[in-house]
């Protein structure tokens, strides 16, 4: 049912002038499972785990290629990021066709943030339920952005989404001080850090719960090496040697246990389906 | 291809006004179908200017064109500038219809000042102008209204290599050291080349400017529809610069000799 | 004076030959880099000759402006495939696409002539010769273009051995080594620039190997540079590697280019 007068049109103020739809769509990022994105001078890289409904069924899919120079991570409604990582890729490519460059990075996150808001304003739509961490590199450099529901992006040195991503967030406010001048291989481990906070206290990452994705030059332990340092995505074995990296968690919890967020539904449970990311 | 506007992109045929001496719009034409009446499109430059030429050098690429817009035969205007400017790296020179240039100078006006808003530190150069171009002009040639124009794209990419690429009404498009639309295909770029590929090293601009001055000249000389009034322009690291008109010196004395051309009446 | 109907001719001719050969688990697709519109050479460099993927190569050759859009589109057409299946498109998978996408303008057709060469999923070389309007079959070799009808009666004698007589007792060969078939290819261009006009200036050669054909002896050639694919294997492929990279579809095609001059006048 509803839980606010002002729940039924996103285009209605609630007089504390919030869109509440807007909040909701920004609670189905937080139910998705979580991702974290960090950049170095010369490296973006995104760290996602992924779930799966059980024994029996595969896992997610938490990353997507837009093109050679840009890929990204979700959290939230699995079928809205199919919609609008189509519709990056279409824009990346039409960058090719009509002006022979690669799309810059920010219009790619600019052209979505638009899209999304307009669902924030026009009667009878709904709001993307569904944010992104988005890593490209272009003339300036490598880049991390987040995208979310709300029409908004922002560059970031460090950023995660979804659920508990608070605790990964206070990981990397920790640490992204030391992540400009890092390698390849040290940005990942912190990356695996900060993706370890949101996991539930059993669970720990494996090879196959979790995603990387690089832009940037190849680290040495990858066999397969893309053309130009252009956007991959490692799953699997070739994982391993990143995964193992890893300080064991004692070490790294002498930091303060991260507080949770009350706001965050136990989503990270194992009853989640398949559909949201 | 034919050099005159009036003929390109059409079937060679001397049969029909070889010498483009009424005016153009004026050509008795065969009625079409019925409905032939209810859509025109652009199927004959009015207002046409003369070839373009350009060529790379050490520190950039120097475009140059003559100052005339002739209307069929007759000299019409004089003073028309056919070397444009796009954003500070890019210079675009056009030969071909004059309205159908000036409508791609407002595209691109429009086009850069959209580039500028976003603020992002991106700029358009000179291979993202050529790509742009080239889709406009095989769009409109494929919907059968084309823009009757031969462009030639000068400029400095942004990593500081220099750029000449060709772009005409068919779509059609070519990369290469040395360029000449129009007449200047058969004068002047068999000048130009042997000034460029046959040298060692990459001309100097002092090299540059002499060879375009000897292109123009021989071009007035040759052309019927060219002007002693020309305009070099030029883009290097520095950025666009557009010389002012520049008059080729020309000896006509040796005219007064030549029987039915000089005083003597026989 | 007679009227003549004077339309806009949304059409050209730019000159220029390609040519394909097929051999038993490699292709070699070729093109000269001349581009020429009536007697005017318009540049002395334009490829006519594209990768599309690490096992599929594309020579377009008739009006350039169509050549170079068509090209174009089916290299969007690759890159979704490429997103929806996380693999390249497979070389007959591209050849049908081709012929789709011709036919689709029959009424204003692309006006080129395609040459699709590669390496098909079993490891075969296959050569894909198309009309402009997308009529299309897999054949051994094909040359197109100005000089087609100077080229493709010395490949008929020389790859498909017509009005030749086999050794005595024996049988003419079914495919050729690469070393003949490179020779062949430069023959044909050094002699089409001799008889044709249109043709000459550079001589583009790119040349795809099936997996596990060594590229040692190719790679000293002269003017044989590597082309970097999608993925590269790094290092030494193990087993484990060579299994992680069939996994995204590199199976060990290798493709390299050998660019050579050609007579400019």
């Amino acid at each position: 049912m509803f839980r606010n007068t002002y729940d039924s049109d996103n285009t209605v103020f609630s007089p504390q002038g919030r869109l509440h739809q807007v909040e909701y769509a920004l609670e189905a990022v937080k139910q998705g499972s979580a991702a974290v994105g960090l950049r170095s001078k010369t490296h973006a890289v995104l760290l996602a785990l992924k779930r799966s409904t059980g024994e029996l069924a595969s896992y997610q899919q938490k990353m997507f290629r837009i093109d050679d120079h840009v890929g990204i991570a979700i959290a939230g409604l699995t079928s809205d990021a199919r919609v609008l990582s189509n519709f990056m890729r279409q824009q990346a490519m039409s960058s090719k066709m009509i002006f022979n460059r690669p799309s810059p990075v920010n219009r790619l996150v600019s052209a979505i943030a638009d899209k999304a808001q307009v669902n924030t304003q026009e009667y009878g739509r709904r709001p993307y339920g569904v944010g992104f961490l988005v890593i490209g590199q272009d003339d300036s450099g490598p880049h991390l952005y987040e995208f979310s529901p709300s029409g908004t992006a922002y560059e970031y040195y460090a950023m995660s989404i979804g659920a508990r991503s608070q605790s990964a967030k206070t990981y990397l406010e920790k640490n992204y001080e030391k992540f400009m001048d890092c390698s390849l291989e040290h940005l990942i481990t912190h990356g695996l850090h900060a993706l370890r906070e949101t996991l539930q206290q059993d669970k720990e990452l494996t090879i196959l719960n979790t995603s990387i994705g690089i832009v940037g030059p190849p680290a040495a332990s990858e066999v397969l090496v893309q053309a130009r340092g252009a956007f991959r995505i490692l799953e699997g074995e070739p994982i391993a040697t990143f995964l193992s990296t890893m300080t064991p968690k004692e070490v790294v919890a002498a930091a303060p246990e991260p507080d949770t967020d009350d706001d965050e539904p136990a989503a990270a449970g194992g009853d989640v389906q398949m559909s949201d990311a | 291809m034919d050099h005159h506007p009036t003929n390109w992109g059409r079937p060679r045929d001397d049969r029909v006004d070889p010498y483009g001496t009424f005016p153009i719009h004026a050509r008795p034409r065969p009625k079409e179908d019925a409905f032939g009446d209810a859509v025109k499109h652009t199927q004959q430059p009015i207002v046409t200017g003369s070839s373009v030429i350009g060529l790379k050098y050490k520190d950039g690429v120097m475009l140059a064109a003559d100052n005339l817009a002739s209307y069929g035969s007759l000299a019409r205007y004089k003073d028309v500038q056919r070397l444009h400017p796009v954003g500070t790296s890019t210079i675009l020179g056009a030969g071909g219809d004059m309205s159908d240039f000036q409508y791609i100078q407002h595209t691109l006006d429009s086009l850069i000042i959209e580039e500028f808003t976003y603020d992002d530190g991106n700029k358009l150069g000179p291979t993202e102008i050529y790509q742009y171009l080239s889709r406009i002009m095989y769009n409109r040639r494929s919907k059968m209204n084309p823009l009757w124009n031969s462009l030639v794209v000068g400029g400095i990419k942004s990593d500081g290599e220099s750029f000449l690429g060709y772009v005409d009404l068919l779509g059609t498009t070519y990369q290469s050291p040395t360029i000449a639309t129009g007449f200047g295909s058969y004068i002047a770029q068999p000048l130009l080349r042997n000034a460029v590929d046959e040298h060692p090293e990459p001309l100097t601009e002092e090299e540059a400017l002499s060879i375009i001055q000897k292109c123009m000249k021989t071009l007035f000389y040759r052309d019927a529809r060219s002007l002693n009034k020309y305009q070099v322009a030029k883009v290097t690291a520095e950025g666009v610069t557009i010389s002012d008109p520049i008059e080729a010196p020309t000896v006509w004395g040796f005219a007064e000799g030549i029987r039915g051309y000089g005083a003597q009446t026989q | 004076m007679p009227h003549q109907e004077r339309r806009f001719n949304p059409y050209t001719e730019n000159g220029g030959t390609i040519l394909a050969i097929a051999g038993e688990d490699f292709t070699v697709i070729a093109g000269d880099t001349r581009q020429s519109e009536g007697y005017n050479i318009q540049t002395r460099y334009a490829p006519k000759v594209f990768r599309l993927t690490d096992k599929a190569v594309l020579a377009v050759n008739g009006f350039a402006a169509d050549g170079n859009m068509f090209v174009q589109k089916v290299q969007q057409r690759l890159e979704w495939y490429a997103h929806a299946h996380n693999k390249p498109m497979p070389l007959k998978a591209i050849a049908r696409l081709i012929q789709t996408m011709l036919y689709a303008k029959r009424f204003f057709p692309y006006y080129v002539y395609n040459i699709l060469g590669g390496i098909e999923e079993d490891g075969s070389g296959a050569v894909y010769s198309f009309d402009p309007v997308g009529s299309y079959e897999r054949e051994a070799c094909r040359a197109a273009g100005a000089a087609q009808s100077l080229v493709q009666p010395f490949l008929d004698n020389q790859i498909y051995f017509k009005n030749q007589l086999p050794p005595p007792g024996g049988a003419h060969p079914r495919h050729l080594p690469l070393n003949d078939v490179l020779s062949l290819v430069i023959d044909s261009f050094t002699g089409a620039t001799e008889r044709h006009i249109e043709v000459g200036d550079g001589l583009e050669i790119y040349i795809v190997l099936a997996p596990n054909k060594s590229s040692v002896e190719l790679e000293r050639l002269p003017g044989v540079k590597r082309i970097q694919g999608t993925f590269d294997i790094a290092g030494d492929a193990s087993p484990d590697v060579t299994a992680a990279a069939a996994a995204v579809g590199v199976t060990g095609e290798k493709m390299f280019v050998m660019r050579r001059e050609l007579k400019k006048d």
